[in-house]
């Protein structure tokens, strides 16, 4: 499932990060601040009145994201296989 | 003794800024760097060894690979690519204690470059409360750089690297592999760093409130709402202690001066003119007081979360917001702060705006205008009713930014991705020291626009006002013989609709150059027209009784709108590169002002 799918207060572990195309500079910023695989990810909240933008916590920083970046982020839930 | 050149690197929130004014304290030089409005600070420091250390402050940056023009400063003067930089001696990289994990990164890419460099630690008293311990040693061995602990906001916090200054640093010796730069942060994290938790609880329980769907925006309109209040209110005592004192000094001059030119210059040019911007001295400082405030204390970042989605329904985003909110400062350097915002479009619709937002120099207009007409009240026994007017002017210009970047949006067809990206810092308490220097930098721009361009434009107005001087026999006022009065009368033809009298028309003009300008000159046309000279010191009762409500409330809207600022205009040519972008610009300011006037004029007067 993708970050943006994750309930609020999920927790989860990102196994992979999608590029979206061969010089997509938001993948290679995501990973720059710490969303690479294998680092959990928690869903902390999302903002007023929809579900964008998110507040995701990876490592010890949170971070805002509209569901355009999660989404380039795949993750499993913790105890789901794949 | 040759000068040591210190470049201070970090992610955004590492504390650098505070360690710069540390190090340096007050002996800082801000300019920016040249052909970009990135702003570059340096400051000088003498070590205990008597050597002279240059710093610079290099914009924050999570990794050499830029996204935004101020990441772009940092690495090329890091790599010695701009040629007005020379690259510096020694790098000190500066890293939160508290926040590793995301730092080190950064650190490792840097050390990359082999270049002498010095790690420095902040904030490790957070790190201690917290219960995180960092292996000093163990670091500095691993990395093979040295590794200082530092308090960039406790006196004498930045011992241990003004120590380390005296030191030669030779270029690292490193074992480090670059190939996967997060697997060995984990290595290093595991080896050097142990941590009770990884974030931090109090910052937890601050967000649950915060960023709370609906406690979150009820907070942010509180916040909003006092800053306004606190704009009017608290400055009120000391503005009354200026205007005294400048009133005192135009009396004393007048006796003292004989009857002529000069008398009237000083008199009426330059105390009536100059001196009644000076005296929105103290609402500035407060308004900038709570700007700085909110960013240090890392509640800026959350409140662009809190609005990113009504931004986005704009076709902006939540970064726009930090820009937005120091246009409410100046929209100069809410313009050059956009430079943050990564996506080509968000960005120009974001300086498109950020004129609407209202600044500090409309401030002098308003509070001039809304103390002539608006009566001083309470409402609901709670607020005050100017203090009301003046946040629902402030809120007209927002509706109307909103309302115009929706309008932007649509005639674009804007279908490309914008990002958000934002990093949500711990939150700090805000540092005695680091707001000093902040408010005596902006308070001291503010005095330079004052003895600058806006004491020459009054001065100038002044002439205008008074040459030619009237043939003996002429019935009316002097100054409608002058050119200002001829020039004004002509103008007046545009603005009658509007309700402006020739008097305001004449007034807009130098109100060109800056905006809070206009109150100066309409200072300096009152008090040359007026028989009773020392009543012109008293512009308040004299637009109360001379201009009708509706004439004061069309003024009040056309400020709003107007784009009574050509050094806005100049920035925003500079920072779009574009004079199509600035007269686009300019143009629809100017047609949305003279028709809210209209508007308001034409309804006022039959209401009232």
């Amino acid at each position: 499932m993708r970050l943006h799918e994750l309930p609020r207060g999920g927790r989860a572990v990102i196994t992979a990060i999608y590029e979206l195309s061969a010089e997509d500079v938001i993948a290679r910023r995501l990973m720059e601040l710490g969303f690479v695989p294998g680092e959990p990810v928690r869903l902390l909240a999302t903002g007023p009145l929809s579900a964008e933008p998110l507040l995701v916590q990876v490592g010890s920083t949170r971070f805002a994201l509209r569901i355009a970046e999660a989404s380039r982020i795949e993750v499993a839930m913790e105890g789901e296989s794949g | 003794m040759t000068t040591l050149r210190v470049a201070l690197v970090g992610n955004p929130n590492c504390g650098k800024t505070a360690l710069f004014n540390q190090l340096t304290g007050s002996r800082q030089k801000v300019a920016n760097y040249a052909g970009v409005t990135v702003e570059r600070k340096e400051g000088h420091l003498t070590t205990a060894a008597h050597h002279d250390v240059l710093v610079v402050d290099l914009p924050g940056a999570y990794s050499l690979a830029a996204t935004s023009p101020d990441e772009a400063v940092t690495r090329d003067v890091i790599l010695g690519r701009r040629a007005d930089e020379p690259s510096p001696d020694l790098l000190v990289c500066v890293a939160d204690a508290t926040n590793l994990r995301l730092h080190l990164r950064f650190v490792l890419e840097l050390l990359a470059l082999g270049r002498p460099m010095v790690l420095a630690l902040n904030m490790v008293d957070e790190a201690q409360r917290r219960g995180i311990h960092i292996d000093r040693a163990a670091l500095q061995l691993a990395l093979g750089i040295p590794v200082v602990e530092t308090v960039a906001v406790r006196r004498g916090g930045a011992m241990a690297l003004i120590k380390q200054l005296d030191l030669a640093v030779p270029p690292p010796q490193s074992h480090i592999a670059t190939q996967d730069i997060h697997a060995q942060v984990r290595t290093l994290l595991q080896q050097t760093v142990s941590m009770p938790r990884v974030t931090d609880r109090r910052d937890e329980v601050i967000d649950r409130i915060v960023l709370h769907p609906v406690w979150g925006l009820v907070l942010l309109a509180a916040v909003l709402f006092l800053m306004f209040q606190a704009v009017f209110s608290w400055a009120a005592p000391l503005m009354d202690a200026i205007e005294a004192t400048l009133q005192a000094s135009g009396q004393a001059l007048r006796h003292v001066l004989p009857e002529g030119a000069l008398r009237s210059l000083l008199v009426d040019g330059v105390i009536a003119g100059a001196g009644s911007v000076l005296v929105f001295l103290p609402q500035i400082i407060i308004l900038f007081l709570f700007i700085l405030v909110l960013e240090q204390s890392g509640y800026l970042p959350r409140a662009a979360f809190l609005l990113d989605r009504i931004m986005m329904t704009a076709g902006l985003t939540g970064r726009s917001f930090i820009p937005l909110l120091s246009s409410f400062a100046c929209a100069i350097p809410g313009v050059m702060a956009t430079r943050t915002i990564q996506n080509p479009r968000d960005r120009l619709v974001t300086i498109m705006i950020a004129p609407l937002m209202t600044c500090s120099a409309r401030l002098p207009v308003y509070a001039l205008l809304i103390g002539a007409f608006i009566p001083q009240r309470s409402v609901l026994g709670l607020f005050n009713l100017q203090g009301l007017v003046l946040f629902m002017l402030y809120l007209a210009g927002i509706l109307s930014a909103l309302l115009v970047a929706a309008v932007l949006k649509k005639l674009r067809h804007d279908t490309s991705e914008h990002a958000l990206l934002l990093e949500l810092p711990s939150y700090r308490l805000p540092n005695v020291r680091d707001l000093a220097l902040g408010l005596w930098e902006r308070a001291t721009i503010f005095l330079h626009r004052v003895g600058g361009i806006i004491l020459s434009l009054t001065i100038l107005l002044w002439f205008l006002s008074s040459y030619p001087a009237p043939p003996a026999g002429f019935s009316g006022a002097a100054i409608d013989y002058s050119m200002a009065g001829r020039i004004g009368h002509l103008l007046q033809v545009v603005f009658a609709p509007i309700g402006f009298n020739w008097q305001i028309s004449i007034a807009l003009i130098p109100g060109l150059a800056a905006r809070e300008v206009a109150v100066s000159s309409l200072a300096t046309v009152y008090a040359i027209s007026g028989s009773d000279t020392a009543a012109a010191e008293q512009l308040v009762p004299i637009l109360a009784s001379q201009w009708s409500l509706a004439t004061g409330l069309s003024l009040l809207a056309w400020y709003v709108f107007a784009p009574q600022c050509l050094s806005t205009l100049a920035v925003i040519r500079r920072e779009t590169n574009s004079w199509r972008s600035t007269a686009l610009c300019a143009g629809y300011l100017f047609a949305l002002a003279y028709v809210a006037s209209l508007v308001t004029y034409q309804v006022a007067r039959v209401l009232w």
